[in-house]
């Protein structure tokens, strides 16, 4: 696929140096809204910046629907629990957008604890005359007072608000890895490692558990939930993914505690491959269901799979995402990376996946023609607006000019975070602090 | 880092492995080949293989340690590791090594290696227990962060063995009960530099033990300490250990109708 990038670098902190990166400014995560007009990101230090879609306009068609930033406060604050002397990092670990009803836009964000519903809204007019304050604000006094008028509303500039309308709290004992809302747009569910939750929009002071893994006997503990997703049409339909590479299906008219899974995903082992890290590799870092809810695709570490809902047993389709890492396992392990989570990410027509790697590349697989292209998001090996040349990494045996080698790949800069426009060909790929936004080339 | 091992020749015995066949897939040190199931065999394993495989041990038990010490730790992280270490360790028992192991561990004193188990969590136990706080969060808490299921065989506790069903809602490794790693009372360190890294800290909160086994004891155990008390635990360690843990379920199921959830 080809595609010209349009990078935006973002540093919210009051260092312009671009070569030094604060913590805080790395992105956790990013999210496409239904329209595709709105993008968020979140980051670790708790903020949200939410861009906006150019209009497209007939004077400047080369620019074709650029985002800038509409919106950024501070979702997350750090906080202290004195019941356990723990600090509750504010890092954002999910945004999850509601589908527009009216003129405000809403998002839900998490951070390891807690889950706030956001309203940003506009405001591009303000009252004024008031009878009883000056402009600015100050109360006259009231004899002075001598005729009653009515307030006029006059333009401003455009004012972006984002307020908290909720704050779902106080529901998980360990740590938030998803959110999900449901396709009825009442409610939403959060998943943490032992439990699922199911909250209604509107309550806070409340919330249902609905699926709990949490052994009577903590030292009996093998297996953790990794992800949790509602089906995108099916209201009564989630589905969560394990720590030992199992996805299960649930339903939840069937009961009120759903334990007992309707559907049970797993691959059978490949004996010939089997090592110490077999089941940390399978561990599942992401589970989305497709667009018109008939794939699951799920992301272990080394792989992309495609499962069809009515196939328990074994995945359609299998995508190799750098396979040849496998042989480098036991330092990965030393090094932690083994234990990166990435995310997968359909595109709007069901028919790509994207998921990321290490040394800033993403990849893509087209489920059709089953070609796939390895690209890089960086700004020293594209110009803006220039076709990003496709990446390949080198095995073995004699080394081609641009290729890389496994050994000179760097593992610090892994692309964990993507996300896909929902019609059209455009991706936002988070790399440490910045964010990378590719189009389809034009014509 | 590791030396890259030569590969092992796959030994074709016909046994069932518990870590499967011939390491095809993953080179050098990764790779676990099939295990001999008789003692003998043991001896036949390549050294390479179990150096790879004891320095994999060894770096887990280190992860796991160093978990503990977060903050607030990665319980799927934790989970993982932990899973791994049961693996080896299982593999290990089924080859004779894993005894042969114990006994030199039990033999040599090293204190140099141990390190401070943290649990703030088990300072949290005995604070909620003691100042009655009604959080089913807290108690849970304390349970969960503690768990990280350092599981082993042991010979010497049936009840343990039974009670402990490692039933795993994954059938497919059909792993099967573990039992639970008694955890040792370790004597305190004499190691100066420890003590003066943790002065300002008060020892008697420091208790992996504390919420795994209920007991109050000091804490200060090194990762193979974890192992050394395979062997020599006490039946008196046991009883204890789970009327502890019979309290703290009974604490949680007050706390369930207190909270009525």
């Amino acid at each position: 696929m080809e595609e010209e990038s349009d990078t935006r670098k973002i540093n919210n902190s009051f260092l312009r140096d671009h070569n030094y990166a604060t913590e805080a400014d790395i992105i956790s995560t990013v999210e496409f809204n239904s329209t595709g007009e709105l993008l968020a990101t979140g980051d670790k230090g708790g903020r949200v910046v939410v861009f906006q879609r150019e209009q497209e306009s007939k004077t400047q068609p080369h620019r074709r629907g650029e985002y800038n930033v509409y919106s950024t406060f501070q979702s997350h604050e750090p906080e202290f629990d004195y019941l356990k002397s723990l600090e509750i990092e504010e890092k954002i670990n999910k945004i999850k957008w509601l589908p527009q009803q009216n003129a405000a836009y809403f998002l839900l964000s998490t951070n390891d604890k807690t889950v706030k519903l956001w309203k940003i809204s506009e405001r591009d007019k303000r009252p004024e005359g008031y009878n009883l304050k000056d402009e600015d604000g100050r109360f006259r006094d009231p004899s002075t007072i001598t005729t009653l008028r009515v307030p006029v509303l006059q333009p401003m500039d455009l004012m972006v608000e984002a307020t908290a309308r909720r704050v779902f709290s106080n529901a998980h004992t360990y740590h938030i890895n998803s959110i999900s809302v449901n396709s009825d747009l009442q409610t939403f569910i959060s998943t943490d490692d032992l439990r699922v939750n199911l909250w209604n929009l509107e309550i806070t002071d409340r919330s249902f558990n609905i699926v709990d893994i949490k052994p009577a006997n903590m030292e009996e503990l093998t297996e953790v939930i990794t992800s949790a997703e509602f089906h995108p049409q099916q209201c009564h339909t989630f589905a969560y993914s394990s720590s030992k590479g199992s996805i299960r299906l649930c339903d939840m008219r069937q009961a009120a505690l759903c334990d007992k899974h309707c559907k049970y995903f797993e691959e059978p082992e490949d004996p010939s491959t089997r090592s110490f890290f077999s089941e940390i590799i399978s561990s599942i870092s992401d589970v989305k269901f497709s667009h018109n809810g008939r794939y699951l695709m799920t992301r272990d570490y080394l792989t992309v799979k495609v499962w069809d809902l009515q196939m328990e047993n074994k995945p359609l389709e299998t995508y190799q995402v750098h396979d040849y890492l496998r042989g480098k396992l036991c330092s990965l392990y030393e090094n932690d990376c083994i234990f990166d989570k990435f995310e997968c990410v359909w595109n709007g027509s069901d028919s790509v996946i994207m998921t990321g790697s290490y040394n800033n590349f993403f990849r893509m697989f087209d489920r059709n023609t089953k070609r796939d292209v390895t690209l890089e998001a960086s700004r020293e090996n594209s110009k803006p607006r220039a076709i990003l040349k496709p990446r390949k990494v080198c095995v073995g045996g004699k080394r081609r000019k641009d290729e890389i080698s496994v050994d000179s790949l760097d593992f610090s800069k892994k692309i964990l975070h993507t996300t896909w426009h929902p019609h059209e060909n455009i991706i936002a790929v988070a790399a440490t602090n910045n964010l990378y936004i590719f189009q389809d080339k034009v014509n | 880092m590791f030396p890259k091992g030569t590969k092992r020749k796959f030994s074709d015995s016909g046994e069932e492995a518990v870590c499967g066949g011939g390491g095809g897939g993953d080179q050098g040190p990764s790779a676990a080949p099939a295990p001999s199931p008789s003692p003998a065999a043991a001896r036949t394993l390549s050294s390479s293989y179990s150096l790879q495989r004891q320095s994999l041990l060894d770096m887990s038990l280190i992860k796991l340690q160093l978990c503990h010490m977060l903050v607030e730790p990665n319980l799927c992280r934790s989970v993982l590791i932990a899973n791994t270490v049961r693996q080896i360790q299982e593999e290990m028992t089924q080859d004779g090594t894993w005894q042969i192991m114990t006994q030199a561990l039990a033999a040599a004193q090293c204190p140099a290696d141990r390190l401070v188990a943290t649990e703030v969590l088990c300072r949290q136990t005995e604070a909620a227990a003691q100042e009655g706080y009604h959080s089913e969060e807290v108690v849970m808490d304390g349970d969960a962060e503690a768990e990280v299921a350092m599981s082993s065989l042991s010979p010497v506790s049936p009840q343990l063995s039974s009670a402990s069903y490692l039933a795993g809602a994954d059938s497919r490794t059909g792993e099967q009960v573990f039992g639970t790693f008694e955890i040792k009372h370790p004597a305190p360190p004499s190691d100066p530099a420890l003590e003066e890294l943790f002065s300002d800290v008060d020892p008697s909160y420091y208790d992996l033990d504390t919420v795994l086994t209920g007991m109050q004891s000091t804490p200060k155990m090194g990762p193979y300490d974890l192992l050394e008390s395979l062997s020599s635990h006490g039946p008196t360690a046991l009883s204890s250990s789970t009327t502890c843990r019979s309290d703290l379920n009974e604490l949680d199921h007050i706390m369930e109708i207190i909270v009525g959830s």
